[in-house]
């Protein structure tokens, strides 16, 4: 009787996993027969004016890379105070607070830039879509911080404390060392996660036709473009969509798969 | 004139009434090695951590009365009224500690015998090659790691690393170590080679060391303090602890009636 529940069980595992997996495959195969289809080395040369993606490739790397140098010393100072500074209550609100960020809806974090930068500012710019990405990925990083930092050993600490260290230089010479692992695959996985997004530049940052480098203007944006690409009538700019739709997974996919490659290789 | 003098003593941790640690007298003599004992919860540790004011990494702990330092210039400073920065690095420099888990840091085994001597302002390379040098043969190690002094801490045995810890403890030239289980966490081989360089250490500084294990320190000790929930029962030559201990309790103790 134990071995047929244990069986029974043990295939149901089986089957949801497969279910799952099953889905996620489909994704991938529609998503690389429809995408490689109308791949072309090309999309790298040109602009979306001239049917290329290589401004909204660019222009995607900008604004999270922009966010990245916004929100990852932030993340981690809040991240180092909560975990080494903060005592009682206080920390534990700033703890609580970051975690329900983390799961605010992105679109949410879009309408909050438009009404506090967008609307004073008076039109879309790349610096609103940059600080609604950072503001996506700060509890992330605080998140991935306090969690590591949390992770190493007190006896470490008490180690420098115990040569005459200092409470900060300890933090920054031994245990932010001890943690350097943890965090920057934390950061990685971070910097994945709002290099796909679309919603919190729908209408922060929009998008772009041209080439840009100005931040004070509408940029151009990977995301955001495909999705008003796939809403074009036209089966040219649908095929672009799902090119670009190729193009930011294998992205995607690349930074992720170097987290984890980051961490099996210290371990 | 015992390099730390604790009188009248008592230890209270944060947000508890009652002190761990009551009315303890106790000398630390100079080049002597002085052992803690006594059952799990007795506060030997406790003590320990007393003297070089680790505790204060964790605020609200509330000490009373005195620890008298005596340094080599026979200066004498009450530990217990440290409150500046400056003043604390100074006291964990002349005072050295090694704890029960080897704690190399995350750095190269140069920079770990390094890093004290680079907080106390040591600069030149020169020196600090020599200093980290006589660190490590001063701890038995250089022989095992001279080849290998930038590659990671981390890649050492556990042995290795308690010695390198020691190294560590043992370059910024401080007069006290305290060590708290040193080789608890280690196998026999390495804590006879630990035991060995303890004593082998007694000619430069003076130690305390905490141990649960009896044997040890009736090997190595010099001077043996029994304590008991918070209070010191006995103290005397070790040698007299062991064979012929004047309170009931501590011969309870050493004869393993109780632990």
């Amino acid at each position: 009787m134990r071995l047929l529940i244990n069986k029974i069980f043990l295939g149901l595992s089986i089957f949801s996993a497969l279910i799952g997996l099953a889905f996620l495959a489909w994704i991938l195969t529609t998503l690389f027969i429809k995408g490689l289809g109308s791949f072309h080395f090309g999309l790298f040369l040109n602009d979306l004016i001239d049917g290329g993606l290589r401004n909204l490739i660019v222009g995607q790397f900008i604004l999270a890379g922009i966010a990245s140098l916004i929100g990852i010393p932030l993340g981690m100072a809040a991240g180092i105070y909560i975990q080494e500074y903060g005592r009682g209550r206080y920390a534990d609100i700033i703890r609580d607070l970051s975690d329900i960020m983390m799961s605010a809806p992105s679109i949410v974090i879009g309408a909050f830039v438009y009404a506090v930068i967008v609307v004073p500012t008076g039109g879309t710019s790349g610096f609103a879509g940059a600080i609604a990405l950072s503001i996506m990925m700060i509890p992330v990083v605080i998140n991935t911080t306090d969690n590591m930092l949390s992770l190493v050993p007190r006896e470490l600490r008490e180690a420098g404390i115990a040569l005459g260290a200092s409470k900060y230089k300890v933090i920054i010479d031994i245990v932010i060392k001890a943690a350097k692992v943890g965090i920057m695959t934390g950061i990685l996985l971070a910097f994945a996660r709002i290099i796909g997004e679309t919603a919190p530049l729908l209408f922060t940052s929009e998008t772009s036709n041209y080439f840009s480098l100005d931040l004070t203007e509408s940029f151009p944006s990977l995301t955001v473009s495909i999705y008003d690409l796939a809403n074009e009538p036209e089966e040219a700019s649908r095929d672009l969509a799902w090119a670009a739709s190729f193009i930011l997974t294998v992205l995607v996919l690349i930074i992720n798969l170097s987290g984890r490659f980051i961490t099996r290789n210290k371990k | 004139m015992p390099v730390l003098n604790i009188k009248k003593f008592s230890f209270t941790y944060p947000g508890v009434d009652h002190p761990s640690l009551k009315d303890i007298n106790l000398p630390i003599k100079r080049h002597k090695i002085t052992a803690l004992i006594g059952p799990s919860g007795c506060g030997k540790s406790t003590l320990l951590r007393s003297m070089n004011r680790i505790h204060d990494l964790y605020p609200g702990n509330k000490y009373e009365g005195k620890i008298e330092f005596t340094d080599t210039d026979k200066n004498i400073s009450d530990i217990l009224d440290i409150k500046k920065e400056n003043e604390f690095i100074e006291l964990r420099q002349k005072i050295g500690m090694i704890f029960q888990k080897p704690t190399p840091f995350p750095m190269s085994i140069f920079d770990n015998v390094a890093y004290g001597l680079k907080i106390s302002g040591v600069k030149n390379k020169t020196e600090l090659a020599d200093r980290v040098e006589i660190a490590l043969k001063g701890s038995a190690l250089w022989r095992e790691v001279h080849d290998r002094l930038d590659k990671s801490a981390m890649g050492l045995s556990g042995g290795q690393q308690q010695r390198l810890c020691i190294a560590r403890a043992v370059a910024v030239k401080p007069e006290v170590l305290l060590f708290d289980e040193p080789t608890s966490a280690l196998d026999p081989i390495s804590t006879g080679a630990i035991e060995e360089l303890i004593v082998e250490l007694k000619k430069d500084v003076s130690i305390a060391i905490v141990t649960h294990n009896m044997q040890q320190a009736s090997r190595i000790s010099d001077y043996t303090a029994f304590m008991y929930l918070g209070d010191l029962v006995e103290y005397n030559k070790t040698e007299n602890i062991f064979l012929n201990p004047q309170e009931k309790k501590t011969e309870d103790y050493i004869t393993g009636r109780f632990g």
